[in-house]
């Protein structure tokens, strides 16, 4: 894709060493795990219904929880890119603060605001009987909670980099807001909102510390696959635990091509 | 018809600039960066709100802030190409050129069909129409731009810089490519440039604005003859001195006179062409009326010739051939006297 030739590096024994270690290490665990796993039974453990079940709701809420960022997200994104409001670093700094924040840590804040004693759960569970904790809904509530900060950051610095002055010209040639918003802010920033996209939907997959604290490991009803897999990594089943990583992994190596393809043929 | 009378503040300047342009005629907006030429440009667009003043077009008000009228941009009848073309990166030149028929509703065939026809009007066919802006050179962005500006039929087709980003050898090509399309077109132009050649080769009519205002308006041939600011003078390349005349003798502000062929009386304005300046190391033996010593402060060449900056009472640049270099060791500096011939000098009042 790029034009420009890259200069040749001398070859410096350390800096390959190191740099050789660096990608083993990612590449070991890989192999523990294609040589670890219990091939010959994987396709039984996949299919037992609580593996189908963690299954289910783990893409169910991962993507509600990918939906809601894009929702709410974006025009969150769009205010701090482009709106001018005081105690606009204040609101950037708390919207990605669960980015660095320790999930667990996240799971106690959202029961202390939306649980049933919480802040806002309280009034919630006393005027319409909705309680979040230990359900779905707390599930998705926990995941958007973990993952929607990485759209946010994304999308917004999409916002920011594209050429603003782009969307003069289509005015000047007689297209309305709208239709600026569609035909070329939209197709200019595609490709971080589908940068942001996949890392909030990937987080919000492999989301573990918050899901358990704020909705519980309910099999069938809150329990989702990364939940399952530690369950059954410390109750002994690592057969199982291992099977069902395979899933994600292979999940994951998927997502990983699809966002390369797509980010690819939007700027090229 | 345009009538334009442009009043906004901004931070960093405060514009106040008015001018009609006829249909078919093209004016030049010269200036230097920062007085106000672009951003004239994007008020006449609606993109800067107007604080003062109205923008009428062919009888249709614009903008009138005292009337709270205001037409947004899409819905003036206005083409505006940019000095960085800005065509969108990611679609096609055709789809580039389109876009202005497809937001004003052309229907998607026919939108495409008379974009390729104006692509091909300026050699832009086959392949390279579907090429996407990065594929391309300057000069064919350029173009693109040209068309995308041109296929609207605008009332108003406002040019920023059009030539700034070429090198000079597509330039030339370009100009008389811009010149062919503007003499065609019945729209309204208003071209903005701080390129003087440009601003002659182009525009019927110039406007030099300074500093948010108008220093000068008239034909390129009127304004290049008698220069009315410094920065027009130093474009024009004469020098440019201020002062009063009481006959065939000026007084010049800040000090010198100086004795011209034609007599005048009251405040002036005197052109003197840098080659009409003699220079000498030593004092002149006759005594002729315009002769003064000063210090060489600058000395460059341009083109074949040399130019000798002459920091005296008044200052004044000198035009010399190169070989004057070398015999009156210019580039040692020190003091210099200058002799201006009356016959070169041209007055004419402010």
């Amino acid at each position: 894709m790029s034009a420009v030739e890259e200069q040749k590096q001398p070859f410096n024994p350390l800096l390959a060493v190191l740099a050789a270690l660096a990608a083993l290490f990612f590449v070991f665990p890989l192999i523990g795990m294609i040589t670890g796993a219990p091939w010959g039974n994987v396709l039984n453990v996949i299919t037992t219904k609580s593996s189908l079940d963690a299954l289910g709701l783990s893409i169910v809420a991962s993507l509600s929880s990918t939906a809601l960022a894009l929702l709410f997200g974006f025009p969150l994104a769009w205010l701090l890119a482009r709106g001018q409001f005081r105690g606009k670093g204040l609101v950037r700094g708390l919207v990605t603060l669960p980015m660095v924040l320790p999930p667990v840590v996240g799971g106690i804040a959202l029961l202390l605001a939306y649980g049933r004693r919480g802040i806002i759960g309280e009034p919630l569970d006393k005027a319409f009987g909705i309680s979040l904790p230990f359900t779905l809904a707390g599930v998705i509530v926990a995941e958007s909670f973990v993952a929607m900060p990485f759209f946010v950051i994304t999308a917004e610095s999409g916002l920011r980099s594209m050429n603003r002055r782009l969307e003069d010209a289509a005015r000047s040639l007689g297209a309305g807001r709208m239709l600026v918003f569609r035909r070329v802010t939209l197709p200019l920033i595609w490709p971080s909102l589908a940068a942001g996209t996949v890392l909030t939907w990937a987080r919000a997959l492999g989301e573990f510390g918050a899901t358990i604290t704020f909705a519980g490991n309910l099999p069938g009803k809150t329990q989702t696959m990364p939940l399952a897999i530690y369950i059954s990594q410390s109750s002994g089943k690592t057969d199982e635990a291992i099977a069902l990583s395979l899933i994600l992994v292979v999940v994951s190596l998927v997502v990983m091509i699809f966002r390369r393809r797509l980010s690819g043929s939007a700027s090229g | 018809m345009l009538e334009a009378d442009l009043q906004l503040r901004l931070s960093r300047l405060d514009l106040d600039v008015a001018f009609t342009v006829a249909s078919g005629e093209v004016l030049a907006l010269l200036g230097p960066n920062g007085s106000g030429k672009s951003t004239s440009l994007r008020a006449l667009m609606g993109l800067l709100p107007l604080a003062g003043g109205r923008v009428v077009l062919d009888g249709t008000v614009l903008e009138d802030p005292a009337q709270h009228v205001k037409v947004p941009p899409e819905k003036r009848p206005i083409g505006l190409m940019f000095q960085d073309y800005l065509l969108f990166p990611h679609l096609s030149a055709v789809e580039n050129v389109a876009f202005g028929l497809r937001a004003r509703g052309t229907d998607k065939k026919a939108a495409r069909e008379r974009a390729a026809q104006t692509l091909a009007r300026l050699g832009l066919e086959g392949r390279l129409a579907s090429a996407r802006p990065g594929a391309m050179s300057g000069g064919q962005q350029q173009r693109v731009a040209m068309a995308r500006a041109l296929v609207t039929d605008p009332k108003l087709l406002l040019l920023d810089e059009p030539l700034a980003a070429l090198d000079v050898s597509t330039k030339t090509d370009v100009r008389r490519l811009l010149r062919d399309a503007l003499r065609q077109s019945s729209a309204a132009n208003v071209l903005v440039t701080h390129d003087l050649l440009d601003a002659v080769a182009l525009g019927d009519r110039m406007v030099v604005i300074q500093d948010g205002g108008v220093v000068q308006t008239g034909t390129p041939a009127e304004v290049t003859a008698r220069p009315r600011s410094r920065y027009v003078a130093d474009l024009v390349g004469v020098n440019l001195l201020r002062g009063t005349a009481h006959g065939t003798v000026i007084e010049i502000d800040g000090g010198g006179k100086l004795t011209c062929a034609e007599p005048a009386t009251g405040p002036v304005l005197a052109t003197v062409p840098p080659v009409g300046v003699a220079v000498s190391r030593q004092r002149p033996e006759e005594q002729e009326p315009n002769t003064w010593p000063g210090r060489i402060s600058a000395v460059d060449l341009m083109g074949d010739r040399v130019r000798v900056r002459i920091d005296g009472t008044p200052e004044i640049t000198a035009e010399v051939p190169p070989q004057a270099v070398d015999e009156l060791k210019l580039d040692d500096g020190g003091d210099l006297w200058a002799s201006v011939n009356p016959e070169s000098i041209t007055v004419y009042p402010p």
